[in-house]
């Protein structure tokens, strides 16, 4: 099932907005691939009827009252930006 | 005085208490010891001035009679843990000069408790490794050494710098951190008590995010007792996780009574690996032997579905951690990379290429393409049902035994390089310790013996959802029967 070629994986890495050099893909195919075909043994498992476990916890999310209990942190909110500018997050011009 | 670095938590909390030492005192060792230890890569950040203040104010609190069990105790912090304006980067590149503008909870616990922070520790990039090689400040060395050797090993990952720290006596305690077994493993290969608890118990609050359904809290410390103490500060309900389970925190250390007669222990046979170190084998045994002794009653069980547990582990963690760690885009906080002079989307691939390691960027990319359109229902579905088979298999056994007995690792500590050219073969670390971490079980690791070499082996012991204390109380019997007092040299001096 698993036969991941450097398009393929570039393609993933367009995905995740990762750069990948061209001499990179190549490895990084040969890497996904063992990975990829290691896991596929679980095709072997019967799990029909099976609910998929998205959580250890059964507990039910809880509600809270619909009101602003936090909040006018701006100052925090872009103290760690790499560049804030008039109270905002600045980045490279997206409109030409 | 004898080396105040050697006390562990109770007897130190014992010796405050009487007033026969203060943490000024019992800090002002550990930082030295800090300073001490720069050849083992253990701090990535130390707070000293942070630290003194925190003994001060622990001093007064013990004096007005305020003092809690971490009261005045020197520990050390994960690098994982939102710590408010100090260094926090879970070692990655990508969260270069990040200093938190809040605290997490757990550390917020610990502090409101009296304890004192000495640093934040190395550890893998994101929690992604099992050798702490993967880290951005570079791989920390195992206090240990094989017997005539001086040759270096590695401490176990995800949490190096914290089992680094307890083995090497740097600090008393440390917070550690478990997706698929990075508190257990590294307590394994440092000879340290690494207890990771239920799923919920601990507040997932400014703990950098790996895998959601997976990470949770906890402790290492030098002996079980002090895992009690310091597992009791940092747990309990937190309503700014959402998966915070709303249940009162045990009197942990009261559960060390010693006493596990007529309790029934699982034995699970799956956990026989082919090719796996007779002398494991044989510890577990021994193990086994120990708690017979103590009066529990053994008995042989089934976890069928354990060999699926990795690769299950491994379709789910990347998809939750390709989803997570979508926030590092350059935008926010830490790292921003253009070189190119591009625009938007130019910064966010060359900013992740630049901020990422490659175990991370493998992982990102492998969760990215089992979540992507046509692939789904193939890797990340068929993961989900496979992990509910694997808790399911838990469920069942618990219905029968109070605990479960088995090896935590198949290993003991290896050496540098050996298994990092190799995800296959590193991911196998984990082998013991994934199958609980999936169902959300508490568990530990506690000392139990050496290998041929001199390096320390680690049992490990699992308990039903919410009863941590039956994990205590097994640990303690088998901490008291093995009788572990090897120590590390301490060469690095």
């Amino acid at each position: 099932m698993s036969d991941i070629d450097t398009a393929t994986v570039a393609k993933i890495a367009r995905l995740s907005r990762i750069k990948i050099e061209d001499d990179k893909l190549e490895p990084l195919a040969g890497e996904l691939n063992n990975i990829l075909g290691w896991v596929e043994q679980l095709a072997e498992v019967n799990t029909d009827d099976i609910e998929p476990m998205s959580s250890p916890v059964d507990a039910k999310l809880r509600w809270r009252a619909d009101v602003v209990d936090d909040g006018d942190k701006q100052e925090s909110v872009l103290k760690n930006a790499p560049n804030g500018e008039y109270s905002f997050f600045a980045v490279p011009k997206v409109i030409e | 005085m004898t080396d105040l670095t050697k006390l562990k938590i109770a007897e130190a909390r014992d010796l405050l208490a009487k007033g026969d030492i203060s943490s000024r005192e019992l800090t002002e060792a550990h930082i030295e010891a800090v300073d001490a230890a720069d050849g083992l890569n253990v701090f990535v950040a130390k707070t000293p001035e942070t630290a003194l203040r925190h003994a001060d104010a622990a001093d007064a609190k013990i004096k007005a009679g305020d003092a809690k069990g971490m009261t005045g105790i020197p520990v050390g912090v994960k690098d994982l843990y939102a710590t408010k304006g100090v260094h926090t980067q879970a070692c990655s590149h990508i969260l270069d000069g990040f200093k938190p503008e809040y605290e997490s909870t757990v550390t917020q616990n610990l502090w409101n408790d009296g304890a004192v922070m000495l640093g934040k520790l190395n550890m893998d990039e994101f929690a992604m490794g099992s050798s702490n090689e993967n880290s951005c400040y570079g791989p920390v060395k195992n206090p240990w050494r094989a017997k005539g050797s001086n040759s270096d090993f590695v401490p176990g990952g995800s949490s190096g710098g914290s089992v680094a720290s307890v083995a090497g006596y740097i600090a008393m305690g440390a917070t550690a951190s478990d997706t698929g077994g990075s508190i257990r493993q590294p307590a394994s290969f440092t000879g340290t008590f690494g207890f990771k608890p239920t799923y919920g118990r601990c507040s997932r609050y400014g703990m950098v995010a790996f895998a959601s359904s997976l990470d949770q809290a906890g402790t290492i410390t030098r002996d079980v007792r002090d895992g009690a103490i310091m597992m009791e500060s940092i747990a309990g309900f937190d309503a700014k996780d959402s998966t915070s389970v709303d249940l009162p925190v045990p009197n942990f250390e009261a559960a060390l009574t010693g006493d596990i007669r007529g309790m029934k222990i699982g034995i699970p046979q799956e956990y026989h690996l082919a090719g796996m170190p007779g002398e494991i084998e044989a510890l577990w045994h021994k193990g086994i032997e120990w708690l017979k002794a103590a009066g529990a009653e053994v008995v042989d069980i089934n976890l069928a579905h354990t060999k699926y547990a990795l690769p299950a582990y491994y379709i789910v963690a990347p998809a939750e951690a390709s989803s997570n760690l979508a926030r590092y885009d350059g935008v926010r906080y830490g790292l921003r990379e253009n070189t190119d002079g591009g625009g938007l989307d130019d910064m966010y691939y060359t900013t992740r290429a630049a901020g990422f390691g490659e175990e991370v960027k493998r992982r990102v990319m492998i969760g990215t393409y089992v979540l992507s359109a046509g692939y789904y229902d193939a890797y990340y579905l068929k993961a989900q049902k496979v992990r509910q088979l694997i808790a399911n298999d838990f469920k069942a056994v618990f219905k029968k035994v109070d605990a479960i007995l088995t090896p935590t690792a198949p290993s003991a500590a290896f050496a540098f390089g050996e298994k990092s050219d190799d995800p296959l073969a590193m991911y196998l670390n984990d082998v013991f310790t994934v199958p609980a971490s999936l169902a959300g079980l508490p568990g530990a690791s506690v000392p139990a013996g050496l290998d041929k070499d001199g390096l320390p082996l680690g049992l490990q012991v699992l308990g039903k959802p919410w009863d941590e204390e039956t994990v205590f109380k097994v640990s303690g019997v088998l901490e008291e029967a093995a009788g572990f007092s090897a120590e590390p040299e301490l060469w690095w001096r």
